[in-house]
């Protein structure tokens, strides 16, 4: 199963539902929501953490919490 | 303030520019107060809102939702749950970002829900068309069911908008929920939850329920109702992730309507910039270069005015020795008041230009990047991205460094954030540095343009940074504190800077320096006038003695007088003080006169300038004007040498890079992580290591 960690840069991917449980309230606030478009816009050049537009919102998250979150990539 | 002010409340998400509109209706009527028990920041203003009518504005902490995950964002729920009666808010203003209004929209439900009359204003509208947005206002109005004006608060359109709507929506008084959550959760638990009170709405008691965090006004048996709705805690992060799922969506029906996004006419500059920006080396490249600017900067441009300012008051005390009746009020005016102020005023410039570079760079969005860039590395030292900020801002000032970890959820991140801070280079610590630099180091360029005296202030910074970072990743091994990190941050995208908003934070914050840490040192400059200018019976002979020993000399008068100054400076209460300490410090190279400075510096450090200021023009005599610097460089040791010559200067430089010597800071640790614990650490770890660290460094370079 994909997560978001696992997106290439500009690569983009939807929130499965089954997420739900694993998103941490205050992603979920900040529109991290099952069904939301993510896209991956950059990764720190450590790695570590990654900096993903989802919702229109544009967030810096660390990639244990990445991992978390499994996604279904887009079809390009 | 009368009481027919309305009170608003004034809330949003960072990056909203809800700072922006706040300045826009009060202007310079501002203050800042602190909230009871906690130490964040209240801003609170007046506004004209119309010929008859003001209003008090509260500027509160940014926030995405009114459920908690920092010190910061309790405020928020705390000033809504009506904690306090008198506090509460008669009208909420909601600033959303026309860009982010989905999410934004999300804290406005919230708000909507605990039914307050609320204003929602649309910032940023100027934007619109480059963003390819557009958006039907009056529908807008109509779905949200509540005042919706759109501004632009940086180019002061709109304003008059929000002042006309506050006020319709205060007279109206009308309050209704937006979503609602019980009908789609689970009907029949919220309905029971309802039933406990009906004095608060149903948000209100859920929000006491999930938040723990109860009005005055509640009864005991109303809150133990509540509690048993605690007991199942799976049960309520279930229903608090369905709500927010839940707000979404009807956020979304209502979006559709109203909001459209033309994605093809939109043009953004934030993924170019990001490019360069996060880029692997680019990014690392730009901001060391960023921090290179700021401190050769601090150095070259904060002089000018620093040695005005150290002139000046110097010409000052002079001047009023000279021109007022000789008596102790003359010289407690001219040795001990005016020395004490020059010394807080001579900061001013560097804390400013300092506040200047850190508060255009959180405005342009720049500083998430950086957060961005270093999170990785800080988290290897037990620390957090969002830590950069403060050891940042700690080189302007520890306390507000301090107070800006609070922003940092995880505790064991923050504490250590808190612990290392005060080992950044702090604005107290440059008079120091600066004065020590300018008598031990050579005035000269290497390389034909980098200054030596600057590069040396820039590799103390270097120490200050390196011995923080160290100290964070032996107390990240030592320290066994379990705590959940979780990291977050919003990327908001690139602006240029307000200059209003910079001037303003510029302003703001140091007046609460001079203001704050200035009333110590005034305090302790009068202290020590006081302790200096008295002394026991052997004070008071000392001026017989001296003419008695020397009658047989041929001594000039100014010699003589000279001799009885010093005397008396000898046999004083600071001078027994200075040297009582005096065989502890010998081995760092120091005598019982910087004894004395190192004393008082365990107030505040600033205060070491002040204190030779006033030990030495106790001691000079009175027609010769000289400054402290020229003061300090005639000093001469016991073999005849100048006092402050190398091994010594470099001894008390890094003294005062790692003792803690700054009661503020100590106060506000103590706040912050409420125990006695961590500021004893802190200053029982950092002075030890300040006294073996120079002890070390005098013995191999005398």
């Amino acid at each position: 199963m994909n997560t978001i960690a696992s997106l290439h840069i500009g690569e983009i991917g939807y929130i499965s539902e089954e997420s739900l449980d694993f998103i941490p309230l205050k992603l979920l606030e900040m529109g991290c929501l099952p069904g939301a478009e993510v896209q991956l816009i950059q990764i720190a050049p450590l790695k570590d953490p990654i900096y993903i537009c989802v919702n229109g919102s544009h967030l810096a998250i660390r990639k244990e919490t990445a991992l978390q979150i499994k996604i279904l990539k887009a079809n390009l | 303030m009368s009481k027919n002010n309305i009170k608003v409340a004034l809330i949003g998400n960072p990056n909203t520019g809800k700072t922006s509109l706040f300045n826009q209706l009060t202007g310079l009527n501002q203050k800042v107060g602190n909230y009871p028990g906690v130490t964040v920041d209240k801003k609170q203003g007046v506004s004209k809102l119309s010929a008859t009518q003001n209003a008090i504005i509260t500027d509160l902490p940014g926030t995405y939702s009114i459920n908690p995950t920092s010190v910061d964002e309790s405020i928020v729920l705390k000033t809504l749950l009506k904690k306090d009666i008198k506090e509460s808010p008669d009208v909420i203003l909601v600033v959303a970002d026309i860009e982010n209004l989905k999410r934004n929209l999300l804290l406005f439900s919230q708000i909507k829900d605990l039914e307050i009359p609320t204003v929602l204003a649309i910032n940023m509208v100027d934007q619109m068309s480059r963003k390819g947005i557009s958006i039907d206002l009056s529908l807008l109005k109509k779905e949200l069911n509540t005042e919706v004006v759109l501004i632009s608060a940086r180019k002061n359109e709109g304003i008059n908008d929000v002042k006309e709507a506050i006020i319709r929506c205060h007279v109206a008084a009308k309050a209704s929920p937006l979503c609602g959550i019980n009908h789609k959760i689970d009907p029949d638990y919220f309905h029971k939850l309802k039933e406990i009170s009906p004095n608060y709405s149903l948000y209100e008691l859920w929000l006491m329920v999930t938040q723990n965090n109860y009005p005055d006004t509640i009864t005991s048996e109303e809150k133990e109702k509540l509690l048993a709705f605690k007991q199942d805690v799976s049960k309520l992060k279930k229903y608090q992730h369905k709500e927010t799922i839940y707000r979404y969506q009807e956020i979304n029906k209502i979006l559709k309507k109203t909001y459209i996004v033309d994605k093809s006419k939109a043009t953004d500059i934030r993924s170019k910039l990001d490019k360069v920006f996060t880029h692997k080396i680019f990014g690392y490249a730009i901001f060391s270069f960023i921090l290179l600017v700021i401190f050769q900067s601090i150095f070259d441009w904060a002089s000018v005015p620093m040695d005005f300012i150290d002139s000046t008051f110097a010409q000052l005390s002079d001047f009023a020795k000279s021109n007022l009746q000789p008596g102790v009020l003359t010289d407690l005016l001219a040795e001990g008041i005016i020395p004490g102020v020059g010394g807080v005023i001579i900061f001013i410039p560097q804390i400013a230009i300092l506040f200047l570079f850190i508060a255009i760079l959180e405005e342009t969005g720049y500083m998430s990047r950086v957060v961005f860039l270093m999170d990785k590395i800080m988290r290897r030292f037990g620390m957090n991205g969002k830590s950069v900020i403060p050891l940042i801002s700690g080189t302007a000032c520890a306390i507000p460094a301090i107070m800006a970890t609070r922003t940092i959820s995880s505790w064991k991140e923050r504490l250590i954030t808190i612990l290392v801070t005060p080992f950044t280079t702090c604005s107290a610590r440059l008079p120091v540095y600066a004065i020590i630099i300018a008598l031990v180091i050579p005035n000269k360029k290497i390389f034909g343009f980098l200054n030596l005296q600057g590069l040396v202030l820039l590799s103390l910074y270097a120490l200050g940074f390196a011995t923080a970072i160290l100290a964070a990743y032996i107390l990240h091994k030592t320290l066994k504190i379990k705590s959940k990190s979780f990291f977050v941050v919003e990327m908001p995208n690139y602006k240029l800077p307000s200059i209003k908003n910079v001037l303003f934070d510029v302003i703001e914050k140091t007046k609460a320096f001079v203001l704050g840490a200035g009333k110590i040192i005034l305090a302790l400059s009068i202290v020590l006038w006081f302790l200096a200018s008295n002394g026991p019976a052997s004070f008071k002979n000392s001026e017989k003695n001296v003419i008695e020993n020397s009658e047989n000399q041929q001594l000039s008068d100014v010699v003589l007088q000279q001799k009885i100054a010093s005397a008396k400076l000898e046999n004083s209460y600071i001078g027994i003080m200075g040297k009582s300490i005096e065989p502890i410090i010998k081995p760092l190279g120091y005598d019982w006169k910087i004894g004395i400075a190192l004393i008082t510096s365990f107030a505040a450090r600033e205060v070491f300038v002040g204190t030779l200021a006033t030990i030495y023009s106790v001691e000079a005599d009175d027609e010769n004007t000289t400054t402290i610097k020229q003061k300090m460089a005639s000093e001469v040791n016991e073999t005849g040498g100048k006092l402050f010559n190398f091994p010594v200067g470099m001894s008390l430089l890094v003294f005062y890079a790692f003792a803690m010597q700054c009661m503020a800071t100590l106060a506000i640790v103590k706040r912050e992580t409420k125990t006695w614990k961590w500021p004893l650490i802190q200053l029982f770890g950092m002075t030890g290591l300040a006294y073996v660290s120079s002890f070390i460094i005098y013995q191999i370079l005398s």
